[in-house]
């Protein structure tokens, strides 16, 4: 016990030599030290205000990704179409976005939860509980809307086409106004038959399309009811019909004859990949018969679609129908089409509603529909009114997504990976602390309750993200987290090292604490700051899992240098007054003999031997 | 720890201490090796890219009875494909099934689960398109391109080019060591090996800003000074810090190491054991470089400056002065070599004669 006693003699002289090397900047090295319990106070007092925050935002755990609570997650990644290198930008992966989370909100999903991610993903998270394969449809299949003329249908894997609308040709002379009837089939492929109705004949409205529901058993009487509304003008700007694709008729005849819709695998490929400008084939569903279509090239885009909405028609006893506003130039066009078709014999003077290649509607037009309103109508449900009016408004997605990855996760996995991330952190953390104890003994104490500090800050802001910016914890960013214990200790050690080695030089520990922080502190911010760099980077360029991994890190990485700065050091700085610490106590982890310094006669020459090699 | 303070104590003053720059070549000898031996069980063998990188899915399923063999049978009646089938800690099976579609998958699922026995919603899918894991790759390319660049960028103003230049090297150093383990091990490369990979990234650089701070500060005022060439002080930064590159690497091994047996024993597989795995190897390889092949680089680079080369024949020229004086005169005072041992710290504290065993060699042999 000599030491410790020869060590306090001489703690008067390294205060002296302290003051001495630290003249300089003594105003700041001053005020840093001797407030060191404001920082601590500060910091306190924000865990405190956070943790309060994070209860009263009803929100005390994290939110958990997918892979840990259990749900579906897919990801969807936008195509580059041909022809359109540029399609793939910000504003059109945002109108995406936007029309997939009303549509998967619109099933009742609303926990879904539908994100951008890099510059051509869409992330769509479904949590358990929901009906993950109906939602997985409706944001699969969500893609591109165009009206397309018919110009040849026939039942597909039939003997006999069909051609329940035959009633339909006759109804133009019923009405002075213009008017236009159509068969359609219904998206949903319903068992409802057409209520062959007169009523609407001789309603005085004008424009309108007319989506009935061929079902075999109906017979040519069966002609959708009901008709629309608003302005007629009857513009008639005859336009050839059947115009464009005349060119390669011959392939896509062959190509129609071939087809056999009732045939899935037929289906899946009929038609896809057609550019807009082209004749192609389709399937379309009425009922529960497959029809076969000859499409002409888009006469209007889904994109043109304004708005479209299902509504029930009380006067009319039309029931449901599905009006849609056109914007300018959708009118236009829309008005172009119209005049042509209803010049037309059925099926020519149809036009189909195709989403992804396939025909989910085919009303017939009676007249010319110029104002940019149109009104389909049919013998509708309310929901196969109201999916029609969804796809209508909703279905013209900007660009075209592929499912990149679509993950199911069931809550007792979610459960299981969630339990390892804990139980691995758990072991990390009991084996970093033991060994810190084990070379740092006393020392330990400070990164410890730095560790703890860290982590409960990581926490605390973790669970107030959920909420904020919907961050939710996914097994990546658990293992970041876990990962980070390592890069949070490292800047203590850092810091012990720097102060263990003052100590070597033979200082006593509130100087050695003092000169070892500016050097640590440096240390500390360039190495974090290379690690921030790298997070930062991961985070802004990369994809999917590695996102939540980055986040965390980069989290973590600036916790670490605010638990450093206002937590650590000021805790060092107090602690170095205790006398337990200050006369280097074996357990300490700052014994100067096991430290193996200098014995402290020779401190004499020390001040005119720095660290600077240049007065050696 | 009494021995391992002793001994960072001893580091510290320069008492022990490995000529890591001196002994240089030897390991960037090794290091070329392990490079070549990655090189070519990269362009020999290839990558065992995951599922995520071909497309496919992974079917989880809860505890079952039914053996691998069997499952592997199922699954491929089922998709039609060639199955891979892991038997999992928790009892379950990992299915994997490369080269189907994700809109398939449903259809596959559904039949598992008949074959199986178990519920449909108790299977885990992970259904990836083609294109996804190339993304991710494609991505993380370009991300460590971007990265390289900053820090390089980075460093060089914080530093200087040279130590830049040398933490560059060092990089690409532990990726290729890194993917080169992994070619030549067979481990399954997933889209988490990717995430473990690019830590390493920030893990590695992490290290060697730590090594090159210390030496930054010691060589401030290198050219005032004739008793240590550049190399020498390089050397003394690094065995400086090996006290705490030790104990930096320990405690970023240690939850890393938890992660892996949690993830590789009580998982069986997945993203936790990936990552893990491939932060385990990376920063083994980056504690490695750090300390032998950045540093010495480092010193490599600088020491062709026509400043350090003045320096080091001044030093040289003194070094020979004060040999033959010593020759002269064995008997020197006793003051002048305590007086060099707290500022020197290098590699001799010691009476000449030793000193001249340990520092002199890796001031001879350039």
């Amino acid at each position: 016990m000599s030491w410790p006693s020869a060590c306090r003699s001489g703690a008067g002289r390294p205060e002296r030599e302290y003051e001495k090397v630290a003249a300089p900047k003594k105003g700041r090295s001053a005020s840093a030290q001797s407030k060191p319990g404001r920082s601590l106070v500060l910091i306190l007092i924000a865990i405190a205000a956070l943790t309060g925050g994070m209860f009263a935002s009803g929100h005390p755990t994290p939110r958990l990704g997918i892979d840990l609570a259990g749900g579906t997650s897919i990801t969807l990644t936008a195509i580059n179409e041909p022809g359109q290198p540029n399609a793939i930008n910000k504003t059109n992966m945002d109108t995406a976005v936007d029309i997939m989370n009303r549509r998967v909100n619109g099933l009742g999903v609303s926990e879904a939860e539908v994100q951008t991610q890099g510059d051509r993903n869409i992330i769509v998270n479904i949590p358990r509980g929901m009906n993950s394969k109906e939602a997985r449809e409706q944001v699969g299949t969500t893609a591109k809307l165009y009206f397309r003329p018919v110009l040849q249908r026939e039942e597909s894997g039939a003997a006999t086409p069909a051609n329940p609308s035959a009633g339909g040709s006759a109804k133009p002379s019923a009405s002075s106004s213009a008017k236009a009837g159509g068969t359609g089939k219904q998206t949903s492929g319903s068992t409802a038959t057409p209520t062959a109705s007169a009523t609407t004949q001789g309603r005085p409205v004008t424009d309108a399309l007319k989506a009935g529901s061929p079902t075999p058993s109906a017979t040519g009487s069966a002609t959708p009811s009901a008709t629309g509304s608003a302005s007629a003008k009857a513009s008639a700007s005859p336009s050839p019909s059947a115009s464009g694709g005349s060119g390669d008729a011959g392939k896509i005849q062959a190509q129609y004859a071939a087809l056999d819709c009732s045939k899935p695998e037929q289906r899946a490929t009929a038609g896809k990949g057609a550019k807009p400008g082209e004749t192609t084939v389709a399937c379309g569903k009425d009922g529960n018969v497959w029809n076969k279509f000859i499409l002409g090239p888009v006469a209007v885009d889904g994109t043109e679609v304004k708005k479209a909405q299902a509504v029930f028609d009380t006067q009319g006893a039309a029931g449901w129908q599905v009006q849609m506003t056109f914007d300018s130039s959708g009118s236009k066009k829309f008005a172009d089409v119209t005049s042509r078709l209803s010049k037309n014999n059925s099926p020519q003077n149809e036009f189909a509603i195709v989403l992804d290649d396939e025909v989910v509607s085919h009303p017939y037009v009676r007249t010319a529909i110029t104002g940019g309103n149109a009104e389909i109508s049919g013998s509708f449900t309310q929901t196969e009114a109201q999916s029609l009016s969804n796809m209508l408004s909703y279905g013209a997605l900007p660009l075209t997504f592929k499912e990149s990855s679509v993950t199911t996760v069931t809550a007792a996995l979610g459960g299981e990976q969630l339990q390892a991330g804990l139980i691995a952190g758990a072991i990390g953390l009991a084996l970093v602390v033991i060994y810190l104890v084990a070379y740092y003994r006393g020392l330990s104490l400070v990164a410890v309750a730095s560790l703890l500090v860290s982590a409960t800050l990581t926490y605390v802001i973790m669970a107030l993200l959920g909420p904020t910016i919907h961050f939710a914890l996914n097994l990546p960013a658990v293992c970041g987290a876990i990962v980070a214990i390592g890069i949070t200790a490292d800047s203590f050690i850092v810091f012990f090292e720097r102060i263990r080695d003052e100590i070597r030089e033979g200082r006593s520990l509130r100087p050695a604490v003092e000169r070892a922080w500016p050097r640590a502190r440096r240390t500390i911010l360039v190495s974090d700051f290379v690690s921030f760099l790298a997070a930062a980077v991961l985070f802004i360029v990369t994809v999917g899992k590695v996102q939540g991994f980055a986040f965390t890190l980069g989290l973590t990485t600036v916790l670490d240098v605010v638990v450093v700065f206002l937590f650590t050091k000021p805790l060092m700085t107090i602690l170095a007054r205790r006398t337990f610490f200050a006369s280097g106590h074996s357990w300490s982890g700052l014994d100067p003999k096991r430290l193996g310094a200098k014995p402290p006669l020779r401190r004499t020459r020390r001040p005119s031997a720095p660290v600077d090699p240049k007065e050696a | 720890m009494s021995k391992l303070g002793n001994l960072g104590a001893r580091l510290h003053r320069g008492e022990v201490g490995y000529d890591f720059v001196g002994n240089r070549k030897i390991w960037y000898g090794i290091s070329i090796l392990i490079t070549i031996a990655a090189i070519l069980g990269l362009t020999v063998r290839g990558l065992n890219m995951g599922i995520e990188f071909q497309g496919g899915a992974i079917f989880t399923t809860p505890k079952t009875s039914v053996s691998v063999a069997q499952a592997e049978t199922y699954a491929q009646d089922a998709s039609g494909h060639a199955a891979v089938v892991q038997k999992l800690g928790t009892g379950g099976l990992r299915i994997q099934v490369a080269g189907i579609d994700t809109g398939k998958s449903d259809q596959i699922k559904d039949t598992l689960a008949k074959d199986l026995n178990v519920g449909s919603e108790q299977i885990n899918a992970d259904l990836v398109g083609p294109s996804w894991g190339e993304q991710i790759a494609s991505k993380a390319w370009q991300g460590l391109a971007i990265f390289m660049v900053l820090v390089v960028i980075y460093l060089a103003i914080a530093f200087e080019w040279r130590m830049a230049l040398a933490a560059l090297v060092a990089l690409i150093h532990d990726i290729t060591i890194t993917t080169g383990i992994y070619a030549l091990v067979g481990f399954e490369v997933t889209p988490g090996t990717v995430i473990g990979l690019l830590t390493i990234l920030g893990y590695s650089l992490y290290d060697t800003v730590v090594v090159f701070d210390s030496l930054k500060e010691q060589t401030k005022d290198i050219t005032k000074q004739t008793r240590w060439t550049y190399s020498d002080i390089a050397n003394r930064s690094i065995n400086g810090t090996l006290v705490r590159s030790i104990n930096t690497t320990v405690v970023a091994l240690l939850p890393v190491a938890g992660l892996l047996f949690i993830g590789g024993g009580f998982l069986g597989a997945g993203t936790l054991n990936d990552i893990s795995l491939s932060l385990f190897v990376g920063l083994a390889a980056g504690a490695y470089s750090s300390i032998f092949i950045a540093t010495p680089l480092v010193a490599d680079l600088k020491e062709r400056e026509p400043q350090m080369k003045a320096l080091r024949k001044r030093v040289l020229a003194k070094r020979a002065q004060a040999a033959t004086q010593e020759d002269l005169a064995e008997t020197r005072t006793t003051d002048e070599p305590e007086d060099a041992t707290p500022a020197v710290v290098g590699q001799r504290n010691q009476p000449a004669s030793r000193g001249r065993g340990r520092g002199r060699p890796s001031g001879k042999r350039r």
